[in-house]
Parts: structure tokens; C-alpha cells; sequence
């Protein structure tokens, strides 16, 4: 069923832009293979905000091509990675950013795995030391006050006369 | 008249469920036999009528009848005979008879293969299945009724979306569905014993094959819909941790989590109100996935007003049954004896490391999924969480998982040796140390920790491998004693170990395809050739081709390795005139489990046209990975203590028994 949504997601978004074609086009492709590469490895981390949840690495629309083309024509000009995505947040906000960035507002989104991790860890220790077997033979409660002033008087060794 | 025929009997199952989930409940809280037992012939009735519904929503699709709005919307009269089968679940209303045909199938095969549940907890079992029923058929017959007739009964249907005429469709929606629904049970399993306020092992021993038919149904349809995507959208992704996709992983994370509680809890007694938990958290991802997926929330928050009344009727459901689980599980959960202790290091140990990680990963999918809707709801601030972010947190949680994968089946139960299972699995160490040797030696350094995650990969598989050969004493004893015990090895072992193997092929699958893919992108004439890794790929030309409902267009190429030809393959691009939409068919030659992925881009003026090429190494193995896993499930679940039920001394039971 989900991909059935994301079909018809898809094929909606197809009807809207009855022109189909495929993600990157031969055309867009720089001569400086590096560059290139560096070009595809951005794109993978940018939304086409017109599609859901597709990267515009991957997407048929007409917006993704043209922030392909954005893109690199920003690497042609020399700029760094940095600065390609601090480029295309200015002008379309943070939407586009497939990886949300580590600020006050997705700190909850990227603390969660460590947090949540972290406090089960806590909780299982704390399960652990109070019941592995011998913790919770000598567990309170498990013996009652005169049993327990019983043993230790057995324990320090000095019988009831 | 058909249709009214369906209409009517929804509405009896719907009267049938309301019966059902009053009285055999209440019976149970007064002792009454005679309302127990009322259950029984009322889950098998609410199955046939739901299925005589769904019978007469499929004979109105064979039939192309039009007249009625469902079938007028998503059928066309030329469409071939299996795609007017499986088009009856192609869309929202369907879908929805299909979710409650497979309920109500599996509260009739609790009420007639329960013979040996206590009374009380089968009929609570069974009043709780019938209010999720009533939930779901009065979402049906309000708010998506399939039977809805047209007034002018239009010539043609407006036909079935294009994307969904596959094969891909007659499989992967049941399947999932089956895994989704199966969930259903052990919620109402969890639920009764909360109700109850009694829980013990031959619980779990009721739940586990429940469970583990859900995970193996929801293995194998996300692995279905993952294959599906990645032949069909033309771009060769196979997963894209698109919300939709982590609607159906998240009840799958909880689900492999549960099987693995479930299991401590059966042979030790312990971890049980963490079981009940995690039942009840798997039913509701699984009502999340099937529900925010139809609602459109996830997309985004204003696409739910489309349709304000199925929103807020699904928003009631969705609070009703997750808030109603939980809340029960607060209120009655502490009932609950825990029993059973252990060392940290033990099998239950190792089983608890396991919920740790596969909870966590779950939870951080939940967050990353819906974070952006509630940002937005909160702030109105609009972000994206995609791969990436799923990626570099999801992955790393994963990955002490699987590295002490082959460490748990090892280990004793209550105390056990981990520096004697390390000296047992020295073995696998060496191997997987030769994987990535070799890996480093043949194809270099690369993506730098794909030689690691090779041997990570390698390393589960043949820990499912000494986890055998351990138990059956292979080159320890005479070979002919080695395989009486393997075969006399209870088959929830067997189960294990596939299961685990299917793990490490999948991941050695996905750690292929992308560290090791190629790829090509050009535009070719008619005559010209490309090449990619030892490939040729000749251009020979374009066919127009006319299909039942769609006309192709088909790129005819030769693939050739040094002389010799391997195949001819021919992608194509179908357009269909009724919804004026188009298709990309990529086309696809298996060489051992490896992939070519051809797929067709726009065609130009002088005869050129774009294609985007693949080389996929390994792929399949992502796949078939998960086919094993999927077999190592079923033969657990043919395990004979499953098959039995709760094992009795022979002799007390005879002594036990009373004179007739």
C-alpha cells in the first residue's frame, strides 16, 4: 500500500507534468567529472519540494531539473558545498534540505535516537541490578524483619542463649 | 443489484460485529458460558458475509459495471482480466474491504482454531477483534462505501491508475495487508490478557504463531513493494525511507521486536508486560500505516481537510484503539507478575539488547516521519526529514544489532559464556575477516566501509551457519549422527538461522548495490553502442507496439560481453490515452545476483533518445534475503510446539483425567 500511495502520489504529479522523462538528463551532465560527482552527492540531500519526498537527484519534475541545473552551475562557479546549500535555503527556505539542519528546532529530531537509546539503556540497568539472581535473593522484602535479625544473629555467630 | 447485495451484507457483518462485541465479553465477566459461546458462529458469520461483500465488489469489477462509482472510477473495459481482479483494491474504498476481509478471516480462524484457549480469554479475544471490526465497517458504510451507485452510468470507466497495472498489485497490497491485519491479533490477545489480568507462557505460546505470521506477511510485502518500486518508477531506487514506506517498516520494527520478546517470555517467563506493550505499539503502527497513508496527513497537514469527514473518523479510530491500547496498558499493566530471572549476559539478555535497538530504531523512524507535521503544526515552520537524516541515524543503530546477531542463539539461557561463544564463533570471525580482505584486495577502498559492512554482512550469515552446526555437532561427531540431530533439531531453530541468514544475504544485497553500482546516463542514435563495467549495450532502434489498453513505445538494444550476446532487451515507454498518462518499463537482465536496469528517458527530433543504465551488483540479494527470511518464519511456525500448543506430561494428564 505505500507504494501504492506513492504511485499514485507520483502519477499525479506526472499528469500535472505530462512531459515525462527521468531524473538527471545527459544534458545536464558537466565535463568535469568531478564536479559532477560532487553535484549528484548534493543532490541526493535536496528535496524537489514539488514532489513527495523525492530528491531532486531522483525526480522527473521540471523544478528538480532546474535546481539540478542551479546547482551546478553554482559548482561551476566555484562555490563550495557550503555555500551551493546556504544558496538554495536563502531562496527556498529550509524545505529543501532533505537532511534537516542541527539547530534549536530539529534539536528534539536528532537527539531523539541518542536520547531514547540512552534512557533505555538507563532503565534496563537499572531493571538488571535489581534483578539479576542473586541481587534478588538478597532483595528487601523477600525476607521479613524477624527473619532478617534472625539470619544476622546466625551470621555474626552469636546464638540466642 | 449485485452491489446492493454487497452493500446489504456489510451491513449484517457490521450488526454481526456489534453482537460480538458486547456479549461474548460480558459473558466472560459473568461466567457464562452460553454468551461465550455466542462468539464462535458470529466471528465465522461476519467473515462470510464480509466475504460475500467483497465477492459482489469483484464481480462488479469483472463484470465492468459501471453504474457503480468505484468501478467507474478506477476500471476500463479493455483492461486485461487480472488487472480488474486486483483493481478492486487498487483504491481507498477496497483497499478498506479487503482490511476488514482479512479481520474478519482471522477472528473466524481464532474462533475455530482456539478449541483449546480458555473460554474466557477466547471470548474476550474475540470481543475485542469485533470492535476493531465495527470500527472499520463503520468507516466503510459512512465514510468510503465501494457500493455507491451512479445516477447516469457512464460508457467507460475512467481505468485503473497505470502505475498499479502490475503484477506488483495482485501481491504486494495483500500481503501487506495480511501483516498489517495479523497485528490485529495479537492486539486483541494483549488486550484480553490486560482485561484478564492473567498472563503466562501458554499465552505467548498462542501469540507467538500469530506474530510470526504477521512478520512473515509483512517481510515478504515490503520486500514485494520494494522490488515492485524498484522496476517500475525507472530510476532503480529500491527504497526511498519515504513515509509511506516507513508506515509499513515501523509495524515490521515492533513486530521483529515483539517475536523476539514473545519468546523470553514463552520459555522464561519474563519480559511480559514489555510483550503486551510492544503488541499493543506493533497493532497501532500498523493502524498508523494503514491510516495516515490514506489520509494524506503525512504529506502534508492541509491535504487532510480534503476530506474532513473520513479525517476526523480516522483520527478517531487511530485515538480510540492507540489511546484505548495504552490507556489499558497503564491502568492494568502493573497487574502483571514479572517472573523469570537472569544474568545480563544471556540469552535473554542478548534478546532484551535486541528490543533495545530494534524499539529505538523504531521510535527514531516514528520521530523522523512525523517531525515535519508537527514542527509545522507547532510552528508553522516547514522542513524535510528524508534519506539522509534515516540514513545516518537509523543505519548506525542497526549496526551493534547486527553485529550481535550471531552471538544470541548461542548463548545459554539465564547465565550464559560470552567468551565461549566468541571462542565458537572464531570461525565465522575468520571468514568474515577473508570477506573483507578480499573485498579490500579485489575491488579497492572505495566507498571505504563497504569492505566492513561485506564482512559485517558475511559475519551474520555464517553465524546462522555455526548456530547449525554447533547444534548438530557437525565435525565434532560422525557425520551420520550430526544429521539425525539436525534432523531432529526442533524447527524454530532451523527458523532462527534462516531467518538470520536472510538478515546478512539482504544486507550483503544492499551493501553491493550501493557501494558497488554504475551508472550511465546518455542519449544514443539508432546503431550507436554504450558500455558499462564489461557490458555492451547496442542501440538498434525503436518499435511502436500497441498493448490492450496503452500503446509502447520499445527500445530494442543487444546486450553483448566481449562476442558473445546475452540477451536483447527491450525497455519501453507505455502511454495510456484514457488518463493520458505515461510509463516508464525498465527492462532487466539477471546475471547471477546481479542486475543490468535499462530504462528509457525523453526520444528527440532526429531519432536519438535518453537513457539512464545500470549496473547493480548483488542486488537481488536484497530481495531474496528477504525470501529467506520469510522461510525461516514459516518453518518456525511449523515448529511442533506451535502445532500442539501447550506441551502436558503424557502421564499426569492421563492421571488428571476424569472419568466419563
Amino acid at each position: 500500500m505505500k507504494t501504492i500511495k506513492r504511485l499514485v502520489l507520483a502519477s499525479l504529479l506526472l499528469i500535472a507534468w505530462a512531459d515525462i522523462s527521468f531524473a538527471v538528463q545527459p544534458d545536464e551532465i558537466l565535463p568535469d567529472p568531478a564536479l559532477e560527482a560532487r553535484a549528484r552527492v548534493l543532490s541526493r540531500e535536496l528535496r524537489c519540494m514539488v514532489c513527495q519526498n523525492q530528491s531532486i537527484d531522483d525526480s522527473d519534475a521540471p523544478l528538480a531539473r532546474d535546481l539540478r541545473i542551479l546547482v551546478r552551475e553554482r559548482l561551476t562557479a566555484g562555490d563550495n558545498d557550503r555555500q551551493v546549500i546556504d544558496f538554495l535555503v536563502a531562496r527556498y527556505g529550509e524545505f529543501v534540505l532533505l537532511k534537516p539542519r542541527l539547530a534549536w528546532h530539529t534539536a528534539v529530531l536528532w537527539a531523539a535516537p541518542v536520547v531514547l537509546l540512552l534512557i533505555g539503556t538507563v532503565v534496563l540497568l537499572r531493571l538488571a541490578r535489581g534483578r539479576t539472581p542473586v541481587a534478588a535473593a538478597t532483595a528487601a522484602g523477600s525476607l521479613t524483619p524477624a527473619e532478617e535479625a534472625r539470619l544476622k544473629e546466625v551470621i555474626d555467630g552469636s546464638p540466642r542463649p | 443489484m449485485i452491489a446492493e447485495l454487497g452493500h446489504y451484507a456489510l451491513v449484517l457483518a457490521l450488526g454481526l460485529a456489534l453482537v460480538q462485541a458486547v456479549i461474548p465479553i460480558w459473558g466472560a465477566r459473568v461466567r457464562d458460558p452460553s454468551l461465550m459461546a455466542v462468539a464462535m458462529p458470529t466471528a465465522v458469520a461476519q467473515f462470510v458475509f464480509v466475504a460475500i461483500a467483497f465477492g459482489a465488489l469483484t464481480a462488479c469489477y469483472v463484470s465492468s459495471d459501471f453504474s457503480v462509482l468505484n468501478v467507474a472510477e478506477n476500471s476500463h473495459s479493455a483492461m486485461p482480466t487480472l488487472y480488474k481482479y486486483t483493481s478492486v483494491w487498487g483504491n481507498h474504498e477496497g483497499s478498506m474491504l479487503l482490511w476488514v476481509l482479512i479481520l474478519t478471516f482471522y477472528g473466524a480462524l481464532v474462533a475455530i482454531l482456539g478449541r483449546n484457549l480458555p473460554a474466557s480469554l477466547k471470548a474476550t479475544v474475540l470481543s475485542v477483534q469485533a470492535w476493531i471490526a465495527t470500527a472499520f465497517f463503520l468507516f466503510i458504510l459512512l465514510t468510503s462505501n465501494p457500493f455507491l451507485r451512479l445516477a447516469d452510468a457512464p460508457m467507460e470507466g475512467r481505468d485503473l491508475n497505470p502505475i498499479l497495472q502490475d503484477i506488483g498489485l495482485a501481491v504486494h497490497p495483500p500481503m501487506l495487508y495480511l501483516g498489517y491485519v495479523g497485528c490485529s491479533i495479537t492486539f486483541s490477545f494483549a488486550a484480553a490478557a490486560l482485561i484478564e489480568g492473567r498472563i503466562d507462557p501458554a499465552w505467548a505460546r498462542w501469540v507467538r504463531p500469530w506474530t510470526l505470521g504477521a512478520w512473515m506477511f509483512l517481510t515478504g510485502g515490503i520486500a514485494m513493494g520494494s522490488y515492485w518500486a524498484y522496476y517500475e518508477l525507472g530510476w532503480g531506487g529500491w527504497w526511498f525511507w519515504d513515509p509511506v514506506e516507513n508506515a509499513s517498516f515501523m509495524p515490521w520494527l515492533a513486530s521483529t521486536a515483539l517475536l523476539h520478546s514473545a519468546l523470553v517470555m514463552e520459555k522464561r517467563d519474563a519480559l511480559k508486560v514489555w510483550t503486551i506493550l510492544l503488541a499493543v505499539v506493533a497493532f497501532s503502527l500498523s493502524l498508523i500505516g494503514t491510516f495516515l497513508v490514506r489520509s494524506g496527513v503525512l504529506t502534508s497537514v492541509h491535504t487532510f481537510a480534503n476530506d474532513p469527514m473520513r479525517g476526523v473518523f480516522i483520527l478517531a479510530i487511530l485515538v480510540l484503539f492507540i489511546g484505548g491500547g495504552l490507556g489499558l496498558f497503564a491502568w492494568r499493566g502493573a497487574m502483571l507478575k514479572q517472573g523469570g530471572l537472569f544474568a545480563p549476559i544471556s540469552r535473554e539478555g542478548a534478546l532484551v539488547l535486541n528490543n533495545l535497538f530494534l524499539t529505538t530504531g523504531c521510535a527514531t523512524v516514528f520521530v523522523g516521519t512525523l517531525y515535519p507535521l508537527l514542527l509545522e503544526a507547532a510552528t508553522g515552520g516547514k522542513i524535510s526529514v528524508g534519506a539522509p537524516f534515516f540514513n545516518n541515524t537509523f543505519g548506525p543503530l542497526m549496526a551493534p544489532v547486527l553485529i550481535a546477531m550471531p552471538f544470541g542463539p548461542l548463548l545459554a539461557w539465564k547465565r550464559g559464556d560470552l567468551l565461549g561463544v566468541a571462542q565458537r564463533l572464531v570461525a565465522a570471525f575468520a571468514v568474515s575477516a577473508i570477506a573483507v580482505a578480499a573485498t579490500f584486495a579485489f575491488e579497492g577502498a572505495k566507498p571505504v566501509l563497504a569492505p566492513f559492512a561485506v564482512g559485517v554482512a558475511v559475519f551474520v550469515m555464517a553465524g546462522a551457519v555455526t548456530d547449525l552446526v554447533e547444534r548438530t555437532g557437525l565435525f565434532r561427531v560422525p557425520f551420520d549422527t550430526a544429521l539425525r540431530r539436525a534432523a531432529g533439531l526442533p524447527r524454530s531453530n532451523w527458523g532462527t538461522a534462516f531467518a538470520h541468514f536472510g538478515i546478512g544475504v539482504t544486507l550483503l544485497g544492499i551493501v553491493g548495490e550501493t557501494g558497488w553500482s554504475a551508472e550511465k546516463i546518455v542519449t544514443l542514435k539508432p546503431g550507436e553502442v554504450v558500455s558499462i563495467r564489461q557490458y555492451d549495450l547496442a542501440f538498434e532502434g525503436l518499435v511502436p507496439r500497441e498493448g490492450p489498453n496503452y500503446r509502447e513505445l520499445t527500445a530494442r538494444f543487444t546486450v553483448r560481453r566481449g562476442n558473445d550476446v546475452l540477451a536483447v532487451l527491450e525497455p519501453s515507454k507505455r502511454s495510456f490515452p484514457v488518463r493520458e498518462m505515461t510509463t516508464t518499463e525498465a527492462a532487466l537482465l539477471t546475471r547471477g545476483f546481479s542486475q543490468l536496469y535499462l530504462s528509457l528517458g525523453d526520444q528527440n527530433a532526429d531519432g536519438s533518445i535518453a537513457i539512464r543504465l545500470y549496473h547493480k551488483p548483488l542486488v537481488l540479494l536484497i530481495w531474496l534475503g528477504a525470501l529467506v527470511m520469510v522461510m525461516g518464519g514459516a518453518l518456525s511456525l511449523s515448529d511442533r510446539r506451535l502445532r500442539v500448543g501447550a506441551p502436558k506430561p503424557a502421564r499426569s494428564a492421563a492421571v488428571l483425567q476424569p472419568a466419563e
